[in-house]
C-alpha cells in the first residue's frame, strides 16, 4: 500500500556528530515537501581566527571538530606552511601520513561500529549489543583502542593533538614505541576480519538504491591519497588543491545553517567511498580483497556502501601504517631529536588539502608579514556532502512510499548515517520530520 | 536502589568531550553498568526527559537555544558541564572580541542574517550549572573520578592549583625556557600538564585557578623578556569570558 498521506519529522537525526532534522511530507499521494536540513549553532571560525598569529591557528581550528581534530589539525598546518614556503622533512611527511591512517583507523571504527551496526542489527544503540552481543563488542572496543592509542603516540593525544606543528612534529615516537605499535596492529587482522565477516552477514540490510552522482577525492599516481594528492573528480580532470573553489562552489540556502558545494553535476559526495570510486587501484592488496568480498567496485553508486567503504579502508590504513613503520624501523637516520624544520613567518596565502575520514577538507589562509591571519577559508567534508544527501533523499522517498513509516523513516536516517556527517563541523545536522 | 539516569547533551562545540567518553573504551561499559543513559543523541536513538543528571557539552551561542536548557534544568537534579564551551565559554568566545556584525558577514556574507548568533557563553551564564568538568578535551580519568563521586553522592575533588604544579612533578622542561609563551602559571590543575608532556605549551583550556598569581605571572614574564602583547592574546584563547584588560 503506498502512503497517501505521510508526515515526517525527525528533529534531530540521532548517532551522527552534530544536529540535523529531515522532514517529509505527502499529501493525497503527492510529496509536498523533502528536506534535509541542518540546525546546527554556526560557529563562525572563518572569523575566530583573523588577526590571531600562526603558532595558534591549528589549535583553533583543530577545535571544528572532536573526531576529525587530527585531520583538521593537518590541513591547517599544511596551509600555514604552503603559505610560509616550508617544506617539512621526509621522515615528518611519513608519520603525518601515519596520522592520517590513525585517525581514519579511529573514525571509522566509532562509525561502522557503534553508529552503524545498530541499524544492521535492529536496535537503537550499541548499548543493547553490549548485552546481546559482548563478543563482538568487545572486539570492535578493542579496535578502537588501539586506534585512540595509535593517535596518542603519533599525535599526541588522541583529540585536539599537541604534537603537530608548523614544520613538523614538537616530538617523534621513539623507535620501540613504533615496533610496539607496529606488533598491535599486526596483531589485529583477527579482530578486524570477525568484523568485516559480521558487516558481510548483515550487508543484507543496506538498502539497494543508486542515483549517479559525482564523486571527488584527492588523487595521486604514487599512493591511495589521503595526505596529499590532486583534487580528483570521477566526472573531469584533477587539479591543485590551490584551485579547490573551482570545485567546491559553496552556496546558502535557508533550511541550513552549513553550506552546500556542487561541481560537475548538481551535487558530489566525498568520503571514503569517493575515495575507492577514484583511486581504488592504489588499495592495500588486503583492503582490494575486503572490497571483493562485499562486491564494491569502481563506481559504486549506492551511498549507503560508504560504511563498507570505511571498513575496507580499515583494512588500507592498518597494512598501509605497517609497511610505513617497517620503513621506519630500517631508516638507520631515523633521529628522535629533529623533528622540525626552522623558518621565518611571511606574507602569503597557503592552501591545505587532507583526505580525512568524512572527506576531503580544505583550509586556505592569508597571513601577514608578521604571520598573523588577515583572512580565512574552511570547506569542510560534510558540507560538500549535504547537497548530495538531499538529492538522494528526493530520489529515494518515492521508491520507499509503499513501505510502513517506520520503515521509512528508519531508511532515512540511515542514508544521513550512511554519509557518517560531521554537523559541527559544517556546523551540525540530522533530524528526520515526516508531517501528517 | 536504582541506578540514576543520565541524559548528555551537545550545544555549540565540536563534541569532542562526548568522544573523550566514547574513547573509555572497555571502562565505559564498566561505567554503564552503573548508570542508566536515557538520551544521548550522538550515540543512541532512543531519548527520555526523566533523568536525574545531565551533562552538557558545548556553549550557548545564541537566544533561542536558551529555552533547551531552562527545560533541561527543570528535569535534571544534576547539570554538569563537560569541556571549556560549556564551563568556561572556552575557544568560542575568540568571536566575541570580534564585531558581530563584521564576524557574520566574514562567515555567510550578505545573508548573515538568516544565521541566529550572540555573544559565546558557558551554561553558567545561562542556568544554574552543579558542577563543571574542564578541559578541551575533557581528561577521561577525571571525567571517571568526578562520576564516581557524584555517584557517591560527594563533592568531586578539583585542583585550585596551577598547572604548574602538576609540569614540574613530570620534569618537562619549562615551556619559558624553550623561549614559548606558556599560560600554565595561572591555569587550574588537573591535567597532568597534558599538553607540555607532549612538547606544546599550557594553553589555559581548564580555566584560571581560583585566586590567580598575577605577579607571579608577571615576574616570569619579565625574567624571561616576553611580550605582554602575545600573553593576552592566549589568555584570550580560553579565558574569553572572564578575561579583562589590565
Amino acid at each position: 500500500m503506498v502512503n497517501t498521506n505521510l508526515n515526517i519529522d525527525i528533529h534531530h537525526v540521532t548517532r551522527v556528530e552534530g544536529h540535523g532534522n529531515i522532514t517529509v511530507n505527502v499529501k493525497d499521494g503527492k510529496i509536498e515537501k523533502c528536506q534535509w536540513s541542518v540546525v546546527e549553532a554556526p560557529r563562525f571560525f572563518e572569523a575566530m581566527v583573523v588577526g590571531q598569529k600562526w603558532d595558534v591557528l591549528h589549535h583553533i581550528t583543530s577545535r571544528i571538530c572532536g573526531i576529525c581534530s587530527i585531520g583538521h589539525t593537518l590541513t591547517s598546518l599544511k596551509a600555514t606552511e604552503s603559505a610560509f614556503g616550508i617544506k617539512i622533512s621526509p621522515m615528518s611527511s611519513k608519520l603525518r601520513r601515519l596520522a592520517v591512517h590513525a585517525e581514519n583507523l579511529q573514525s571509522h571504527t566509532l562509525h561502522v561500529g557503534y553508529l552503524i551496526l545498530p541499524d544492521l542489527m535492529g536496535v537503537g544503540s550499541v548499548i543493547p549489543l553490549a548485552s546481546s552481543h559482548p563478543a563482538e563488542v568487545n572486539i570492535v572496543v578493542g579496535l578502537h583502542k588501539v586506534a585512540n592509542q595509535m593517535s596518542g603516540l603519533v599525535c599526541g593525544r588522541t583529540t585536539h593533538p599537541q604534537r603537530l606543528i608548523p614544520g613538523g612534529f614538537t616530538k617523534y615516537p621513539t623507535k620501540d614505541e613504533l615496533k610496539a605499535l607496529r606488533d598491535k596492529l599486526d596483531g589485529s587482522w583477527g579482530d578486524i576480519t570477525t568484523v568485516a565477516k559480521l558487516v558481510l552477514s548483515l550487508a543484507g540490510k543496506l538498502p539497494n538504491f543508486t542515483r549517479e552522482t559525482e564523486f571527488i577525492a584527492l588523487t595521486s599516481k604514487d599512493e591511495f591519497a589521503l595526505y596529499d594528492g590532486l583534487i580528483g573528480s570521477t566526472d573531469t580532470e584533477s587539479a591543485p588543491v590551490e584551485r579547490y573553489l573551482e570545485y567546491t562552489n559553496e552556496y546558502l540556502v535557508p533550511e541550513s545553517t552549513a553550506k552546500y558545494a556542487k561541481h560537475a553535476r548538481k551535487s558530489y559526495m566525498v568520503g571514503a567511498l569517493a575515495r575507492i570510486n577514484k583511486n581504488y587501484d592504489r588499495l592495500s592488496p588486503k583492503a582490494k580483497e575486503v572490497a571483493a568480498m562485499f562486491n564494491l567496485k569502481p563506481v559504486c553508486h549506492n551511498p549507503y556502501m560508504n560504511s563498507v567503504a570505511q571498513l575496507v579502508e580499515i583494512v588500507h590504513s592498518t597494512e598501509d601504517s605497517i609497511r610505513i613503520i617497517d620503513e621506519i624501523l630500517a631508516d638507520n637516520s631515523y633521529n628522535i631529536k629533529n623533528t622540525c624544520v626552522e623558518f621565518k613567518p611571511k606574507a602569503g596565502r597557503g592552501f591545505g588539502g587532507v583526505e580525512v575520514p568524512r572527506g576531503i577538507l580544505f583550509h586556505d589562509y592569508t597571513y601577514n608579514e608578521r604571520g598573523f591571519c588577515e583572512k580565512a577559508n574552511c570547506i569542510i567534508p560534510t558540507n560538500q556532502n549535504h547537497a548530495n544527501i538531499q538529492h538522494d533523499m528526493e530520489a529515494l522517498v518515492p521508491q520507499i512510499l509503499d513501505k510502513p513509516k517506520p520503515e521509512i523513516e528508519l531508511t532515512l536516517e540511515m542514508l544521513v548515517r550512511a554519509y557518517d556527517p560531521c554537523i559541527s563541523c559544517s556546523t551540525h545536522m540530522l533530524n528526520v520530520k515526516f508531517k501528517e | 536502589m536504582s541506578k540514576p539516569r543520565v541524559a548528555i547533551f551537545d550545544f555549540a562545540g565540536c563534541e569532542g568531550d562526548e568522544l573523550q567518553i566514547v574513547n573509555l573504551e572497555e571502562n565505559l561499559l564498566t561505567l554503564l553498568g552503573h548508570i542508566d543513559v536515557v538520551s544521548f543523541r550522538e550515540g543512541m536513538k532512543e531519548h527520555s526527559d526523566d533523568y536525574d543528571i545531565a551533562f552538557i557539552e558545548g556553549s550557548c551561542t545564541r537566544e533561542s537555544d536558551e529555552a533547551r536548557l531552562k527545560e533541561i534544568r527543570k528535569n535534571a537534579k544534576l547539570v554538569v558541564t563537560i569541556g571549556a564551551c560549556a564551563s568556561i565559554g572556552g575557544i568560542n568566545c575568540l568571536k566575541n572580541f570580534r564585531d558581530e556584525t563584521t564576524v557574520r558577514k566574514e562567515v555567510y556574507g550578505d545573508k548573515y542574517e538568516m544565521y541566529e548568533t550572540y555573544p559565546a557563553r558557558p551554561i553558567d551564564a545561562v542556568i544554574k550549572v552543579d558542577f563543571k568538568v574542564h578541559g578541551c578535551p575533557i581528561d577521561r580519568t577525571e571525567f571517571v573520578n568526578i562520576v564516581k563521586s557524584l555517584l557517591a553522592d560527594q563533592k568531586p575533588f578539583v585542583p585550585n592549583y596551577p598547572v604548574c604544579v602538576e609540569c614540574k612533578k613530570n620534569e618537562n622542561v619549562c615551556a619559558f625556557e624553550r623561549g614559548q609563551t606558556c599560560v600554565g602559571p595561572i591555569t587550574r590543575a588537573g591535567c597532568n600538564s597534558c599538553c607540555v608532556n607532549e612538547g606544546a605549551i599550557c594553553w589555559g583550556c581548564r580555566g584560571l585557578v581560583d585566586n590567580p598569581n598575577e605577579n607571579a605571572h608577571k615576574e616570569v614574564l619579565d625574567k624571561y623578556g616576553l611580550n605582554l602583547d602575545e600573553l593576552k592574546n592566549k589568555f584570550k584563547l580560553y579565558f574569553g569570558n572572564t578575561y579583562q584588560e589590565k
